[in-house]
């Protein structure tokens, strides 16, 4: 167990008070202006709010980095080891890779749906117990960072897979409609939509299989068994078959276009479903608390 | 002169209205005779597009003509007209001239300054002069209203950016597919509209254009135009093998049934491993089955939803329309000029003028050789007189009694062209004075 480093402790009337966790707060008011001016985006379609949201949002995004990094240094470990780190993680690596998205592939609007998502985590987080809690020794080892980054940038890339569903369905309903009004003008183009779901399933998969195995073998390491068929275990079976299935469909059956996007959007609302649950029930109070 | 329009256009009523009200182009004869014969109007024309069907008449009572025409719509195409009336508008005299002219200018199109309508006009009008339903008002008429288009055309801007259909289908096609590139399209029938779409889709980056028409030779013809080695023409039973190949599909043939049917596109889509199929239908009566739009990841846009697209461009060419729409104005007023010339009080009025002032202008010369006395002018005035009024007695006798019949305003027209009325009557005496000198 190491204590918190005291610098990047103030105090606050009587309370000490977490540089990180302040950080977070000032995060999560950040990424709420970002889902206003995104909001006011959707309906008034004007450029500059868009560029605006962008820009409040990746100032938020900065916050939440350095709080991040300032847990890391205070818990002195991956900051994964409560139900609060784990969401807060959660949020900063989905919007990190909405970041990497938006660099490469310029879907600026995606980031209307990744900013409400980032932070409803960080409102759900700032319920949980944030104080910074031990880490049992055994579990203690450098398979937590590897295997826990795996876990969370696969479903980061899941959570991206569903937002472009949600796009896909709203563009695809305009056109099938053939009423062209609000979004549609926005939006981008079904293909190009499709196409960034699919890499985001490309990413994923092999992330998830990846930490599904990493688990694996860090459980060995800790418990001395590589399955244990623990909840947490089961439901990132069923998640990966479930996005197997889907790989599988795409290749073969051609399931693309809103086929693709219900099913990823379906698989992924298995997937943030039972990372909450399990831990809410588990209380996220230990080590293995966490990953999916 | 009694000028009627009745019909119904793309912003009066839906397609499925408008294919049932079309009038095939290799018919018009039995409709166009039927309008003189049975329904009693004197002239009529016949415009049937897919946006629009307008039957043009000049009747001796407009009320009476325009209850004609909505009874001819119906009892033609057996729709109850309680159904079409709501769709139906009417126009009478000055308003009909104005609508005319804006039709075939352009003005009142979908895509507004749209150049394929002017052409349709003059078809409308070939058919009516083939089927002899055209008489002197609807020829004067006709030519003024291509040349007010021409007019607008050069006069005004309205033209130049012409983003017809075939741009919507364009932008449409980029929200489906993203980038054109190396997508492939397929058009049914080689119409001038669909020319237009394969060529913006070609300047998109579309890697190929397979043409599929009725004549074979048109659709070589047309893969001709495009060059590159970027078209290809088929024969048309062939297009179903092609379909599952093609991306964007647009039809535009005359066939009175659907060309593509659910099952053909959902055994495509299924070939095509589920990439979507943008189908355009700018025929009416639509060649595409709407269900096909049921099927998944295919999308079919007939000629009113394009007009959806549309609508966006619209506003930046109204302030050219306000430009147009003085034209028009302007050339209402001298076709008007015309119109009132073949009342038939002016018109006797100006003959016994025009002859009286060639009287008078022999008389001057003749006098000026002979050196009468005070008496014999007289006489020589009174039988100058006697002589005109006596020639002109019958003609004037029987324009009288004609102008009120069916074929009068022929009557007028003719004697005003016989006797260059129209000019002024000193230009007319000048000529005869020329043609002695």
């Amino acid at each position: 167990m190491r204590l918190a480093s005291s610098h990047n402790r103030v105090c606050w009337g009587d309370y000490p008070v977490d540089m990180s966790d302040i950080l977070l707060y000032i995060t999560s008011i950040v990424y709420l202006g970002a889902t206003v001016v995104y909001s006011f985006y959707l309906f008034l379609r004007k450029d500059g709010l868009l560029k605006a949201a962008g820009r409040i949002f990746m100032a938020g995004f900065a916050s939440h980095t350095i709080s991040i990094i300032l847990r890391w240094m205070e818990a002195g470990r991956t900051p994964v080891a409560s139900f609060h780190e784990s969401l807060s993680f959660f949020s900063w690596i989905t919007v990190a890779l909405y970041m990497y998205v938006l660099f490469k592939h310029r879907q600026r609007i995606l980031g209307a749906f990744v900013a409400p998502f980032a932070l409803v985590l960080l409102i759900m987080a700032s319920f949980m117990p944030g104080r910074i809690i031990p880490l049992s020794p055994v579990l203690a080892s450098y398979w937590l960072p590897v295997h826990v980054t795996l876990a969370f940038l696969g479903n980061a890339f899941f959570a991206l897979a569903f937002f472009l569903g949600i796009m896909y369905v709203i563009q695809e309903r305009y056109l099938k409609k053939r009423k062209l009004k609000g979004l549609f003008f926005i939006l981008p183009s079904l293909e190009s939509i499709d196409e960034l779901n699919y890499k985001c399933l490309q990413y994923g998969f092999p992330l998830l299989t990846l930490a599904i195995i990493t688990g694996a073998i860090w459980s060995q390491h800790a418990l001395g068994s590589y399955w244990m068929w623990r909840p947490r275990q089961i439901w990132s079976l069923i998640t990966w078959f479930l996005y197997a299935a889907q790989l599988h469909g795409r290749l073969t059956a051609g399931w693309r276009g809103r086929k693709a996007a219900i099913f990823s959007g379906t698989a992924f609302i298995v997937l943030l479903g039972s990372f909450i649950i399990i831990n809410l029930i588990s209380g996220g109070s230990h080590g293995l608390a966490f990953n999916g | 002169m009694n000028l009627i329009i009745v019909g119904l256009n793309h912003k009066t009523s839906p397609v499925e209205i408008r294919e049932k009200l079309s009038f095939p182009a290799d018919a018009m004869g039995d409709p166009l005779g039927r309008l003189i014969g049975h329904y009693g109007l004197n002239e009529a024309v016949i415009l049937s597009t897919c946006n629009r069907v307008e039957v043009l008449a000049i009747t001796s009572d407009m009320e009476k003509g325009v209850w004609q025409i909505k009874r001819f719509l119906s009892e033609f195409h057996d729709i109850p007209l309680e159904r079409l009336d709501e769709h139906l508008y009417s126009h009478r005299g000055e308003e009909a001239v104005k609508h005319l002219f804006r039709v075939a200018s352009g003005l009142d199109s979908m895509v507004m300054g749209e150049p394929q309508i002017l052409g349709q006009v003059k078809d409308s009008y070939g058919f009516a002069v083939q089927h002899d339903a055209a008489g002197v008002i609807v020829n004067k008429l006709y030519h003024k209203a291509f040349q007010v288009a021409k007019r607008i055309r050069t006069e005004t801007r309205i033209g130049e950016s012409a983003v017809s259909i075939s741009f919507a289908a364009v932008e449409l096609a980029r929200k489906i597919f993203g980038d054109l590139t190396g997508k492939a399209a397929m058009l049914l029938g080689a119409g001038e509209m669909a020319e237009l779409a394969a060529r913006h889709l070609l300047s998109n980056g579309v890697r190929e254009v397979i043409v599929a028409n009725r004549t074979y030779e048109k659709a070589i013809d047309l893969v001709k135009g495009f060059g590159g080695g970027c078209g290809k023409a088929i024969m048309f039973r062939e297009f179903p093998h092609y379909l599952k190949g093609a991306d964007i599909v647009i039809a535009s043939t005359g066939s009175a049934s659907f060309l593509i049917k659910p099952d053909q596109v959902h055994d495509c889509m299924r070939e095509r491993k589920q990439r979507p199929m943008f189908f355009i239908d700018i025929s009416v009566p639509r060649n595409i089955d709407p269900l096909v739009n049921n099927v998944n990841n295919a999308y079919v846009y007939d000629v009113d939803d394009l007009q959806g697209v549309v609508e966006a461009n619209l506003k930046e060419r109204s302030k050219e329309a306000e430009a147009a729409e003085g034209i028009i104005v302007e050339e209402i007023e001298r076709f008007y000029r015309w119109i009132k010339s073949l009342d038939v009080v002016p018109t006797i009025i100006a003959l016994r003028q025009q002859c009286d002032s060639i009287r008078k202008s022999e008389m001057e010369k003749a006098i000026q050789v002979l050196n009468l006395s005070e008496k014999d002018r007289k006489t020589l005035d009174a039988m100058t007189s006697a002589i005109v009024n006596k020639i002109l007695h019958n003609p004037v006798t029987h324009l009288k009694r004609e102008s009120n019949k069916i074929e009068g305003d022929l009557y007028i027209d003719t004697i005003r062209r016989l006797f260059d009325l129209d000019n002024s009557n000193n230009n007319a005496l000048k000529k005869a004075r020329g043609e002695e000198e």
